[in-house]
């Protein structure tokens, strides 16, 4: 950088406002400080996210106040908000956004509570840890179809393992995906036990970045470890425990594999969830442009979901994470 | 984390008052017994973790056809391998492998360069727009996919691309957290280096092919393994763009094969465990030798929000 470059900057920022700023930005944009390779470098990526990411976003919405109903473009007849305010009356649309709440309620909090009893189980010195801690996460790689067929054979009414168990412990067999009361449940424990992994290795990251000292003084002060935990370890986590929270719930609401495999959303719609709901009407029904409608008012319910979350975060004073 | 440290977290400070010391003393001759209930309860995790695999294994080698053992076996008592082999005779699986291996592995290469050309402009280029556009990239992953399916698969509806590999593969070769991932690992790269290397006449792009790119594996390689997993083990979007038997994945396979033989009185369990291992086998070998990337992607995904 030399003086006269100075210079040249601070004659540009004393030219007139009104004269051509499009001029101004084209000679910034030749001048030798601009690294125009950088553009060279984000096309791809930038094309790819045009194409297949902003031009869909626009065209979803464009859908959603259309009649769609052919895969074909345009010619749909514009129906304005009439798509929205079918929607408000839509029973079997609030009962699936209902059975999604209903699944993320059960399944992030659970989800959380055993993730975290296993990261502070697997976080210490023995031999062999790595064993245990490779082991508890393998269900996380494993793909949804293959493991939601074993679960279907393991929760069968008559020779399922799991009421096997059951009844070596005297409880009544339950005929698990095919009683309303039990579906969605029995969903959230397979996605426990498939998610819990995951969640585990996020703990044991906060957990080992909650410096040794503070465990120290805390017994210093004579706390012993529960309290210890409950009093110093569970606050200092709280950075991990509002992104597991936050990544939970969005994931929550978008959940669709498990109910395509095992239950088709049933029995009697107890498991149709939103994007399966939405992936019907779209592709089975093929009125897109209601479904459209149904996602936005998804994504709508999603965004809340986590501005309420990051509320929260605000009024505790917790001015680091939001 | 320096041995010293290391050693010294390992002598934890434990100061005790009078009344509590009897206590202390308790729990440390107990310390066997505790360590005893550790592996216990550890074990007990890790069998409920391993029982659905174990079945599904000990299934799978049951002759073709065979109910399920009862008392349950989770251990395989026959060995049966006659399942796999109808699986590839009696089923098109052979086909549906070669399909998810074409598809997943264009999808990993094409991820790794997409990612990692913007990641390196973003972190180590200055532009005029470089804040907006990285921006952009990052809100677009708050959008879910279910907002934008419908008119993705119009628009490839629209090129022509269902029923063909390009339609399966196109929309997935590139991602936002690649590009976020990517770009935190060139930062860590002393500018030096980039600078050293441009005053020996080296321009942008064998400054990114040939000191950022080698200096930066761990990153790229867990850039792939979450690509490989994502793209393995998708059903959403083969079950739109792959509407025939010949473009199918293993996932959508073995998706339609559940549906269609639940439809049966008896559907024929050991085959359908049989193409569920066929299914998990692969992310099983590559989990057993990229374990860390997996490990290392999720906890930084965590911690650096």
């Amino acid at each position: 950088v030399t003086v006269a470059d100075a210079g040249e900057d601070t004659r540009k920022a004393r030219q007139p406002r009104g004269r051509a700023p499009g001029h101004q930005l084209w000679r910034r944009f030749w001048s030798r400080h601009n690294e125009r390779a950088g553009y060279l470098f984000i096309l791809p990526a930038s094309a790819h996210l045009a194409l297949f990411l902003l031009i869909p976003i626009g065209f979803s919405l464009y859908l959603s106040f259309h009649e769609w109903s052919t895969p074909g473009f345009l010619g749909a007849p514009f129906v304005g908000l009439e798509n929205y305010r079918d929607l408000l009356q839509d029973e079997p649309f609030w009962r699936a956004m209902r059975n999604t709440a209903t699944y993320t309620v059960l399944s992030v909090p659970l989800g959380m509570a055993v993730s975290l009893a296993m990261a502070v189980t697997v976080n210490r010195r023995l031999l062999g840890i790595n064993v245990f801690r490779a082991i508890f996460f393998l269900p996380v790689i494993t793909s949804w179809v293959a493991v939601s067929v074993v679960w279907i054979t393991l929760l069968s009414p008559n020779a399922g393992v799991v009421n096997y168990v059951f009844g070596l412990v005297g409880l009544p067999p339950q005929a698990w995906l095919d009683n309303p009361r039990w579906a969605m449940f029995a969903i959230v424990i397979i996605t426990i036990w498939k998610g819990a992994g995951f969640q585990m290795v996020i703990w044991l990251a906060g957990l080992q970045s909650i410096p040794i000292e503070l465990h120290e003084a805390a017994a210093i002060d004579g706390a012993n470890r529960w309290r210890t935990f409950w009093h110093v370890t569970l606050p200092l986590l709280f950075p991990t425990t509002f992104f597991l929270a936050v990544t939970g719930v969005i994931g929550g609401f978008q959940v669709f594999t498990p109910m395509y495999v095992i239950t088709e959303g049933g029995p009697l719609g107890a498991t149709d969830v939103a994007v399966y709901h939405i992936y019907k009407r779209a592709f089975q029904e093929f009125s897109m442009g209601y479904a459209s409608a149904q996602a936005w008012v998804l994504f709508a319910v999603i965004f809340l979901a986590t501005l309420l979350q990051l509320w929260y975060v605000r009024r505790r004073g917790e001015t680091s994470l939001a | 984390m320096s041995r010293q440290r290391m050693r010294e977290r390992r002598t934890r400070v434990r100061i005790v008052t009078g009344e509590q010391r009897g206590l202390a003393r308790l729990w440390d001759t107990l310390m066997p017994v505790r360590t005893v209930f550790f592996y216990a309860m550890l074990i007990f995790i890790a069998v409920g973790m391993l029982v659905p695999f174990l079945w599904m294994v000990s299934t799978s080698l049951r002759p073709p056809g065979a109910a399920f053992s009862y008392p349950p076996q989770i251990l395989p008592t026959t060995f049966d391998l006659r399942n796999y082999q109808q699986l590839f005779t009696l089923v098109p699986f052979g086909r549906y492998f070669l399909n998810t291996v074409l598809v997943t592995v264009l999808t990993v290469a094409g991820q790794v360069a997409f990612c990692a050309t913007a990641a390196y402009a973003f972190a180590r280029l200055s532009f005029i727009g470089r804040k907006a556009f990285f921006v952009l990239f990052l809100a677009t992953m708050m959008i879910p996919f279910q907002v934008t399916m419908i008119p993705l698969f119009l628009l490839v509806f629209q090129l022509g691309w269902v029923n063909t590999y390009t339609g399966l593969i196109a929309p997935g070769i590139s991602s936002a957290f690649g590009i976020f991932l990517l770009r935190q690992a060139f930062l860590t790269i002393p500018r030096d280096y980039q600078d050293a290397a441009r005053i020996d006449g080296a321009n942008e792009w064998t400054v990114f092919f040939r000191i950022f790119l080698p200096l930066t594996k761990p990153a790229l390689a867990t850039v792939s393994v979450f690509a490989f997993m994502g793209t393995w083990n998708d059903l959403l979007w083969p079950l739109l763009v792959a509407r025939d038997e010949e473009h199918r994945t293993l996932e959508l396979g073995l998706a339609y094969f559940n549906a269609s033989s639940s439809a049966f009185q008896q559907p024929n369990w050991p085959l359908m465990m049989a193409a569920s291992v066929v299914v998990l086998l692969p992310v099983l070998v590559v989990y057993l030798f990229a374990q860390r990337y997996f490990v290392a992607g999720i906890a930084l995904s965590g911690v650096k929000g």
